[in-house]
């Protein structure tokens, strides 16, 4: 399978972070995602920076990997800073590039941006990086339960999402097998006029569709025969548990909450 | 006599009514505790026959009962609870994202309790050796494990009947071998009846009985040694006879009087054996 | 074109935690016009050898020779389409490449990637359907509207209609009845004899290997277990079973005939009729085996 397609994939593991209830993981990020838009202060920035640096380390993931998988989003992140430079017109005037004036308070408020965005990138990731998907499923189904009242699938939902995400893999293996066939045929994905290459994915797609369709039914039939009707009646086998190190987790992120709003200004 | 698990009165199926029929005027039945190959040419209507017997399909005329029980959209989820499938390929048959998850698939479908599921669980992957894989991800695992995984999933609802529909079709020699094996271990230790459908023939000799089908009919069903000794009848219908079956035909040609049609190595041996002797 | 692996590793995913190392210090030569069967157990890295053969993959370590062409780690060849016209590869249920509109397309669509002119792709596609032994009727059907066993027939003809002269086969009769079998078998033997190509197959088949091949390699997770003539190598029942493996059934009796009448009937490529009248000739007590 090609690199670029495992960003954020699960990686096995035993540190806290993974034996972490999926969610106490999501609902810490969930707050994460709101309180970084609090922070406003250099030292509140760090506070933050400090928490996600400590978590990212707890995981034990070589940060090699981790890394690698945010190589993308590198390049947004450069973007985003590049972009504040240039339109915010704040502060003394620090140097000129070209015939750009560069104001200190588009630094500021450039590093502040950047730093924000990393820092929600990296924590989401944190949570696929350390979660498998059917925790994450679990989670959902299990968060979202209340809305059943409501008539919200939530089951069904669920286990929809938690077969496209066993499928992933699968149908990645897919697209690599019949493009390997396509290529043994004189199929060139990879250079040529653009008019050639946007041509070269037909042979792709469309067996890659007929599989998928064909995988889907086989799939369905396998579920019926194996008794599956529905959420009703229904046991499982996971269950989630509060444990110890979630009471933890949870009240060191409320320090943290605390200590941000002390560091605001 | 004997207890009938699965029944077929005069089925005839076709896919679709603009679509040829695919199953033609099709009667047998399979008694409890047998075990039963199915085999017949590509599109000879195998598949289909395992698709209806547990209602994933219905015929559009004829009759099917399980367990005394006809099968009909009232009672499918019943009859399904008695009988397990497994598939050809094992990717599409892989609901669970570990290996324990996908074994739990199928009792939590049918309400088990959590610790009786933990129980079964443990206790059929021991059967099908994958004890050691509890919490793999399917694409960490080789086919041939797939297919454990499946197997075991079946077991742990403890089916009247199982169906293997090309079940070994991927694996390496070995690996068909320990299937067939933990099958056979399975049934001495529980009372089952298994429908396999294949194309080996090395496994359909182990066979009670044999259903042979061509172009949706059944041409023949007898126990596996009056089905090779018609080789003619089997090569017309796109088949083979297996290395021992062929071996007797030619040493009969060449005037060597063997008693009864030998089915494997051992019985034919035996019948030489007893030839050397009296020579 | 000779075939030689040089001392091969390669690894998935390198460099992340999921690396796996699918072959390890691989090294063989398969001569031009050669028969070769590549059996091992599911995982033993077969497919990962074939995809070395058209350049599909680089090896991670070492090196892999096809004629003219390497393949190395550090160096990626430019004629990577003109090996790819050298070399076909019918992988694992090829019928899911299938999707021209019609099966003479799809035939077809290996040859125009490769520039061949539009007569002697005409003659090609004629050619390939002979071979496979599909009926004319067939030609402007959806691939999609045929059988199993038709759809890999027009799969195998697209990779035929590319003419290459290595021939490489990735189990090609997985799923197939034991007619639809046989007369695929067949028809790679007839390629093999009358075009001489070099032909490389992939098989979990220990009885096709000794009927077709003539030479054999056996893989053990990644590495070379054994090689030689199949009927050396496929006699060594302890040594095959200790990797999933077994011996021919053909084989299997003949040990079984020297355990109870403590006679050895060697293997020589009989044929079932010659072994019958072998036996006929030790149950008489007659004959050079006594
Ligand atoms: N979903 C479908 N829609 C339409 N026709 C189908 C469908 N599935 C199978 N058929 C057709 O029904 C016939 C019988 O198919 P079936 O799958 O039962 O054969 P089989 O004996 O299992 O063959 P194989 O050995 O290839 O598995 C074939 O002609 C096939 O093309
Ligand atoms: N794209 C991939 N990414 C990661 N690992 C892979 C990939 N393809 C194969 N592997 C692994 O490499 C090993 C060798 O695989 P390969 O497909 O070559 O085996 P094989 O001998 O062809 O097996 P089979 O008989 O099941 O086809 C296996 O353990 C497999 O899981
Ligand atoms: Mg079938
Ligand atoms: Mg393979």
């Amino acid at each position: 399978m090609n690199n670029a397609f495992i960003v954020g994939q699960y990686v096995p593991g035993e540190s806290m972070i993974h034996r972490l209830d999926p969610r106490s993981k999501m609902v810490i990020i969930f707050l994460f995602v709101i309180v970084v838009f609090l922070a406003n202060s250099v030292w509140s920035y760090g506070l933050l920076t400090i928490f996600t640096v400590l978590t990212t380390l707890s995981t034990r993931i070589p940060l090699s990997y981790i890394a690698k998988g945010l190589t993308p989003v590198w390049l947004l992140i450069v973007f985003t800073f590049i972009l504040q430079l240039v339109v915010t017109k704040e502060g003394a005037v620090l140097f000129q590039i070209i015939s750009y004036p560069i104001y200190s308070g588009g630094v500021a408020q450039g590093a502040a941006i950047s730093l924000r965005f990393f820092l929600l990138i990296l924590v989401t990731s944190l949570l696929t990086l350390t979660t498998t998907p059917l925790e994450i499923t679990d989670a959902i189904e299990s968060l979202l339960h209340p809305l059943k009242r409501i008539k919200f699938p939530v089951h069904e939902l669920a286990l929809m999402m938690s077969i496209s995400l066993r499928f992933i893999p699968t149908l990645m293996q897919e697209t690599e097998k019949i493009s390997k066939a396509q290529a043994s045929r004189g199929v060139d994905f990879k250079s040529g006029p653009i008019k050639n290459r946007i041509q070269a994915i037909i042979p792709l797609l469309v067996p890659l569709f007929v599989s998928a369709f064909k995988r889907a039914e086989e799939l369905a039939m396998a579920m019926e025969a194996r008794g599956y009707q529905g959420g009703d009646g229904r046991t499982k086998l996971r269950e989630l548990r509060i444990e110890g190190i979630d009471y933890l987790a949870i009240s060191v992120f409320f320090l943290i909450v605390i200590g941000l709003f002390l560091t605001r200004v | 006599m004997e207890k009938r698990i699965v029944t077929f009165r005069n089925v005839s199926f076709r896919y679709r009514e603009s679509l040829p029929w695919v199953l033609n005027n099709v009667s047998f039945s399979i008694n409890a505790d047998e075990w039963v190959a199915i085999i017949g040419h590509n599109g000879s209507g195998k598949s289909t026959i395992a698709k209806l017997m547990n209602g994933l399909l219905t015929p559009q005329e004829g009759e099917i009962l399980v367990n005394g029980t006809p099968v009909t959209p009232e009672t499918i989820w019943e009859i399904r609870k008695n009988i397990g499938m497994v598939f050809q390929n094992p990717d599409n048959q892989f609901v669970g994202t570990t290996v324990q998850d996908d074994v739990a698939f199928g009792l939590e479908n049918r309400g088990f309790p959590r610790k009786e599921m933990v129980k079964r669980i443990k206790q059929t992957l021991l059967q099908v050796g994958m004890e050691a894989y509890t919490l793999h991800e399917p694409h960490r695992l080789s086919g041939g494990q797939k297919q454990r995984v499946a197997i075991a999933g079946v077991l742990a609802i403890a089916p009247q009947v199982i169906i293997l529909d090309e079940a070994t079709a991927m694996l390496d020699p070995r690996g068909r071998l320990e299937i067939m094996e933990t099958m056979h271990h399975v049934k001495e230790q529980h009372n089952v009846s298994f429908i396999m459908i294949t194309h080996d023939l090395k496994e359909v000799v182990r066979a009670d009985r044999v259903i042979v089908m061509s172009e949706g009919k059944v041409v023949e069903i007898a126990p596996p040694r009056d089905i090779f000794a018609k080789k003619e009848k089997l090569q017309q219908s796109g088949l083979d006879i297996p290395f021992v079956a062929k071996l007797v035909d030619e040493l009969t040609k060449l005037g060597t009087k063997l008693s009864k049609e030998p089915l494997n190595h051992d019985e034919l041996l035996e019948e030489l054996w007893t030839l050397y002797l009296k020579r | 074109m000779d075939i030689i692996f040089e001392k091969v590793s390669y690894v998935y995913q390198k460099n992340t935690p999921f690396e796996h190392q699918a072959i390890q210090n691989l090294s063989f030569h398969i001569p031009s016009g050669a028969f070769v069967a590549i059996v091992g157990h599911t995982g033993s890295g077969k497919s990962t050898v074939i995809q070395h053969l058209n350049g599909l993959l680089r090896p991670t370590k070492g090196e892999v020779r096809i004629g003219e062409y390497i393949l190395s780690s550090d160096q990626k060849i430019k004629e990577l389409k003109q090996l790819r016209e050298k070399v076909g590869v019918v992988f694992q249920y090829p019928e899911h490449q299938l999707f021209e509109e019609t099966v003479v397309k799809d035939i077809a669509f290996g040859p125009q990637n490769f520039g061949v002119s539009q007569n002697e792709i005409e003659a090609r596609t004629k050619s390939a359907f002979e071979a496979v032994g599909l009926s004319e009727e067939l030609r402007e059907r959806s691939p999609f509207d045929l059988s199993g066993g038709q759809m890999r027939r027009v799969a195998i003809a697209g990779i035929l209609a590319i003419q290459p002269e290595v021939l490489v086969l990735d189990e090609p009769t997985a799923g197939l009845d034991p007619k639809g079998h046989r007369e695929i078998m067949s028809m790679f033997k007839r390629l093999h004899r009358e075009n001489e190509l070099t032909t490389i197959l992939v098989t979990h088949s220990m009885e096709d290997a000794l009927e077709y091949a003539d030479h054999v390699i056996i893989l053990d997770h990644g590495t070379k277990y054994m090689e030689g003539k199949p009927e050396e190598v496929l006699i060594q029942k302890d040594k095959l079973q200790a990797v999933q493996l077994d011996v021919p059934e053909i084989i299997q009796f003949l040990f079984r005939v020297e355990n109870i009448f403590g006679v050895k009937i060697p293997y020589q490529g009989q044929s079932i009729v010659d072994l019958a009248s072998e036996l006929n000739r030790l149950i008489r007590g007659d004959g050079s085996s006594e």
